[in-house]
């Protein structure tokens, strides 16, 4: 070792990690207090202010961060199922005696303080995760061990559901990244991520279109699997033909056979020869193909099903509104408006610290909250809301980058896990203020007001600094 | 393990995409997009609520009853005043100048705690003619807003109590429902409090943006984001002005209610409780004064006595009793009784008033014979050989007519009755200790017995459609809707259809025949068929009843006249009854004589109170 002992905690430390966690969360402490402005009271510290808490929750943090840096770093480890285990519980503690805010009961009354125990069950999932993960002889090949992951992921996840807190229930998706970094296979995360994409197209386009771009794109694979160009587009040919003539030529028989009923007869009608073609050739990718296909129809059509049946109506509401087909522009799309205004009166430069007419005359709802990024945008335009973008996208990578040097899988894994709640907390929360995203009520990491949130994310994040500094000892 | 270490790349390419997206997103709208810096740059969105009209209430045959008009709420927003021409603003709105510094005071204290963004309410109800006073010198004035409301107006001043009133939403609604807020009104009594989901309609709300001068310019992206209210539904109630007027008008200087029912339907025509009130008291916020008076008058005219006084029913109750032993085989037609005077038992006794004896049933119920139901009524308690089988089976067929729960109807604070269980002499006389003739009171609707005027009418509609009844209700349709399903199903009594006949002709000699109690009540070419009732009560003088029907077939109009203290049922009720229905069958009156002998009739100054029309 080059360092001596007595420094090398301190001289190992990711210091621009942590100089953009110090930087955030002044940016955050300057927004809330433009937000939460109010002429009777102007001083920072004011009692009325958000942004004296805010001020008091970041020195906790700060005063959290180094608690973290001083745990050995083996206990990690040795807690980590412990943790997870504890977190659950305190989840179905609060969903038993929480307190109702907003709709979800995901808020603990500890006396003076209410925390969110969900904040912190994202960190003890991550750490579960990285431990199952790690475990020695550990493949996501093995469909038990895979499980065993899912199941990890999968239980917290229904619990924060049963609260009525979708938003936080979605950010353990995320962890679907460390899966992958462990071997998920490719065309897994693909087709999940396809599937998504299904999904939002189902709403958005007529089903029996989706069905033709679905089946174009199936014979597409096969022709460039195969080379066979001529018989794909023979059967495609036999498709369309065999599907015009029941939605048209039925209709003689004054039957009328809708266009997307049409297409899957056809389909349907197909599926023998092309199976015997499949067997015929030798070409076993063929029933993978038709496989995908099937699943990819049983999608579509079941979409306006689930959206209008399992969803809930702001959920709904909320979807729609991101897709743009109907705006309620005074219920959930009134927030987004309101933000899209905000951010967008800021332009290149902004109007400057606090001269956001916007975000201070409370034109936009949960300002310092989950809507926070408004405030960057308006008051410091374009360039500063992509300063905070960029700062996020650089504390991504030096975690992904931190996270890859760790010689301890259970720390590498871990790393991972933190890059994907936070990269998930940024891209939906962002995302939704600047209306690409359903609105979910998830907080800017460092930014956004509230201390459960803070202390969580610094949490996370520290872990994952004293992994780096202990990365060494073996 | 490392074998997928070069995903760390794929995943950072996908975050970085991700924030390019974003980038690009922020691009678009904060530099490519000129319609967001539009509609923000130094403009400031005012929202405005738009109150709905409140639905309107119709008779049965579409005569307006309750009507909106448009008056002018001061709003103030506090973080906009800037200093004004108190005295100005005192002379517009025609308010103390101390009473402007105050209210604006208190309203700024509490605009600390909440945000001083909202508007609050200043100044109530300014007319639409000063309302146009002041609009030419607002910009004197920052700050202060006017917003339209429409409130009601009552083209008939009728039934104040069956209408009800509108006023401010207490704390409880606010927190139950969000749709009320602060000041915003609320049906208190009545059709105004059991419909008002339908008639309060939704608010909506209109976006402007105000130039620096904190003039509304236009409306924000050509009102894209305004939502217009939805006015409330209207409301055709059953009631008939017409009638629901005259019966007012007849119930003057008494206490007591009528209750008017089309048996066919149980659409309730009138329904008039006496002392009435004035329903515009309620809408001018000016008239606090007198609103007060009215609601600590001992008469207690906010009181729907209709509905929510249980009365004993006295010998209408006679009907009852007897349609039960019909029933109950206790009894036939040609049953006979011999009357002296009373109905003695021991050193106790029933007494009767003088008529012609012996009687069958028919006739007992022409004469109202006391002597005859105490004899009816122990057959029926001792005809199961068990008294209390006997009770219970009685019991069961009184309740079968409504008596004792609620009816259901569609009239809030409904009261149920009082019909006594066994319990209820096992508390009074000890388990097992009573007998048939310890309740004997039963047998001539005395005792343990209390029955709202409503309950009395759907008595009286119950013996008309000869068995059944509709729930009385007063809303014929919200919005051309049916109300509520459960008005349109028959309600069976335990009582066979065949034993009515005998009861019906006992009611239509009363009218009729002489002897009969209630030949007051008979109208030319009308079948009315009547029971009168004078109710004893330990307030005073006996209580003044009377149910009827007419015609006798295929009856029109149920009507039951409760008058307090007004002494035998043929003295007030009856001819109170029958000029309602000579009202509503034949439009007009013939025997002006016997309208004269009602409409002056007063019991105030007998009662020792002031009762107010």
């Amino acid at each position: 070792m080059a360092y001596r002992r007595s420094n090398n905690l301190l001289a190992r430390v990711d210091w621009s990690t942590v100089l953009i966690w110090m930087a955030l969360m002044a940016i955050g402490l300057l927004c809330i207090y433009t937000s939460g402005f109010n002429e009777d009271y102007p001083r920072f510290f004011d009692a009325h202010n958000q942004s004296r808490n805010q001020a008091i929750w970041v020195g906790m943090a700060c005063v959290i961060a180094i608690l973290v840096m001083m745990v050995e770093r083996q206990l990690f480890n040795l807690l980590s199922t412990g943790l997870y285990i504890f977190a659950l519980l305190l989840v179905v503690f609060t969903l038993i005696f929480g307190q109702e805010i907003n709709g979800s009961k995901s808020w603990l009354s500890l006396g003076v303080v209410s925390i969110q125990p969900v904040e912190f069950m994202k960190v003890a999932t991550a750490l579960m995760l990285a431990k199952v993960v790690s475990a020695h002889g550990f493949r996501m090949q093995n469909l038990g061990n895979a499980a065993r992951a899912i199941a990890v992921i999968l239980a917290p996840f229904m619990l924060t559901l049963l609260q009525h807190d979708t938003g936080s229930a979605l950010v353990f998706t995320a962890f679907i990244i460390v899966l992958y970094r462990a071997g998920l296979r490719t065309w897994i995360l693909i087709s999940c991520l396809f599937l998504i994409f299904l999904f939002i197209l189902s709403l958005l386009v007529e089903q029996a279109a989706i069905l033709i771009f679905i089946s174009l794109l199936c014979n597409g694979i096969f022709m460039v699997m195969s080379r066979r160009y001529k018989t794909g587009f023979v059967n495609i040919t036999i498709v369309a033909v065999a599907t015009l003539a029941l939605h048209f030529g039925l209709r003689q028989a004054e039957i009328y056979l809708p266009l997307f009923e049409a297409l899957i007869l056809a389909h349907a009608a197909m599926l023998p020869i092309i199976a015997i073609y499949a067997w015929w050739h030798r070409l076993r990718y063929i029933f993978f193909i038709v496989g995908f296909f099937i699943v990819s129809c049983g999608i579509t059509y079941s979409v306006d099903y689930v959206f209008d049946n399992v969803l809930k109506e702001h959920q709904r509401r909320r979807i729609n509104d991101m897709l743009g087909i109907e705006s309620d522009i005074k219920g959930w799309g009134y927030n987004v408006h309101q933000s899209k205004i905000a951010i967008g009166s800021g332009g290149l430069t902004g109007k400057g610290f606090m001269g956001g007419m916007q975000t201070k005359g409370n034109f936009v709802p949960e300002q310092s909250t989950d809507f926070i990024f408004c405030t960057v945008g308006e008051e410091w335009g374009f360039l500063g809301a992509t300063l905070v973008v960029g700062l996020y996208l650089l504390l991504l990578i030096r975690v992904l980058n931190m996270a890859e040097r760790q010689k301890s899988a259970f720390a590498k894994f871990y790393g991972y896990g933190v890059a994907a709640i936070l990269f998930f907390h940024v891209a939906v929360n962002i995302g939704m203020t600047i209306g690409i995203m359903p609105v979910v009520g998830i907080p800017l990491p460092f930014l956004s007001y509230g201390g459960s949130s803070l202390w969580a994310f610094t949490i996370l994040l520290f872990v994952l600094l004293k992994f780096d500094v202990a990365r060494y000892e073996y | 393990m490392n074998e997928f270490a070069n995903r760390r790349l794929y995943i950072i390419v996908f975050f970085t995409l991700a924030c390019a997206i974003m980038v690009g997103r922020l691009f678009y709208i904060q530099i490519v997009d000129g319609y967001y810096k539009l509609t923000a740059d130094k403009n400031v969105m005012r929202y405005e609520v738009q109150y709905p009209a409140r639905g309107l209430i119709y008779d049965r045959h579409g005569t307006l009853l309750v009507g909106n008009q448009t008056v002018y709420d001061i709003v103030v927003v506090p973080r906009e005043v800037a200093a004004f021409d108190t005295a100005a603003l005192s002379r517009a709105l025609e308010i103390p100048p101390e009473q402007i510094r105050h209210t604006l005071g208190a309203i700024k204290a509490k605009a600390r705690k909440t945000a001083a963004y909202q508007p609050a309410l200043f100044h109530r109800q300014i007319s639409v003619e000063a309302f146009a006073l002041l609009q030419e010198r607002w910009f004197k004035f920052p700050g202060f807003y006017a917003q339209a409301r429409s409130i009601r107006s009552y083209p008939r001043r009728l039934a104040g109590n069956l209408i009800g009133y509108i006023g401010e939403a207490d704390t409880s609604s606010i927190a139950a429902d969000p749709f009320y807020t602060q000041g915003s009104y609320i049906g208190k009594i009545g059709i105004e409090y059991s419909y008002e989901k339908a008639l309060r309609g939704k608010r909506g709300v209109s976006v402007y943006m105000r130039d620096v001068y904190n003039r509304v310019k236009n409306s924000y992206a050509e009102g894209k984001f305004d939502t217009a209210a939805v006015p409330g539904d209207y409301i055709v109630c059953t009631i008939d002005a017409e009638l629901q007027e005259y019966g007012e008008h007849l119930m003057q200087n008494k206490m007591g209610s009528i209750v008017a029912i089309e048996p066919a339907t149980g659409e309730i025509l009138a329904l008039v409780s006496s002392p009435n009130f004035d329903p515009e008291l309620f809408i001018d916020v000016h008239r606090v004064a007198e609103r007060n008076a009215l609601i600590s008058s001992p008469t207690k005219p906010l009181f729907n006595r209709a509905v929510m006084a249980q009365y004993p029913p006295g010998s209408i109750f006679k009907c009852i009793n007897a349609l039960i032993a019909l029933q109950e085989g206790t009894a036939t037609e040609r049953t006979m009784h011999s009357c002296e005077g009373g109905y003695v038992f021991g050193k106790r006794y029933v007494g009767c008033h003088r008529h012609f004896s012996p009687v069958d049933l028919t006739q007992s119920l022409q004469v109202s014979c006391n002597t005859y139901y105490c004899h009816i009524f122990r057959s029926i308690m001792d005809g199961r050989g068990n008294l209390q089988e006997g009770f219970n089976a009685w019991r069961r067929h009184v309740e079968s007519f409504g008596i004792g729960r609620k009816l259901g109807s569609d009239i809030p604070n409904e009261l149920r009755g009082i019909l006594p269980t066994t319990a209820t002499y096992d508390r009074m006389h000890g388990a097992n200790r009573w007998k048939s003739l310890s309740i004997i009171s039963l047998a001539i609707g005395q005792g343990e017995l209390g029955v709202t005027p409503l309950h009395m009418a759907n008595i009286a509609a119950t013996i008309a459609n000869r068995g059944f009844y509709y729930t009385p209700h007063l809303v014929k349709s919200v919005r051309g809707r049916k109300p509520d399903s459960s008005f349109y199903v028959p309600r069976f009594t335990t009582i066979n259809r065949r034993h009515f006949e005998p009861v019906v002709q006992g009611m239509h000699y009363a009218v009729t025949q002489a002897g009969g109690t209630a030949h007051i009540a008979q109208i030319a070419g009308v079948d009315l068929c009547g029971k009168t009732g004078t109710a004893q009560n330990p307030h005073g003088e006996d209580h003044s009843v009377f149910i009827c029907f007419a015609p006798k077939n295929n009856p029109q109009i149920a009507v039951a006249v409760y008058v307090e203290n007004g002494g035998a049922g043929a003295k007030w009720a009856a001819p109170t009854a029958s000029l309602i229905v000579e009202k509503y069958l034949k439009k007009t009156i013939s025997r002006t004589w016997c309208e004269d002998y009602v409409v002056n009739g007063n019991l105030t100054q007998q009662n020792g109170v002031q009762a107010k029309q």
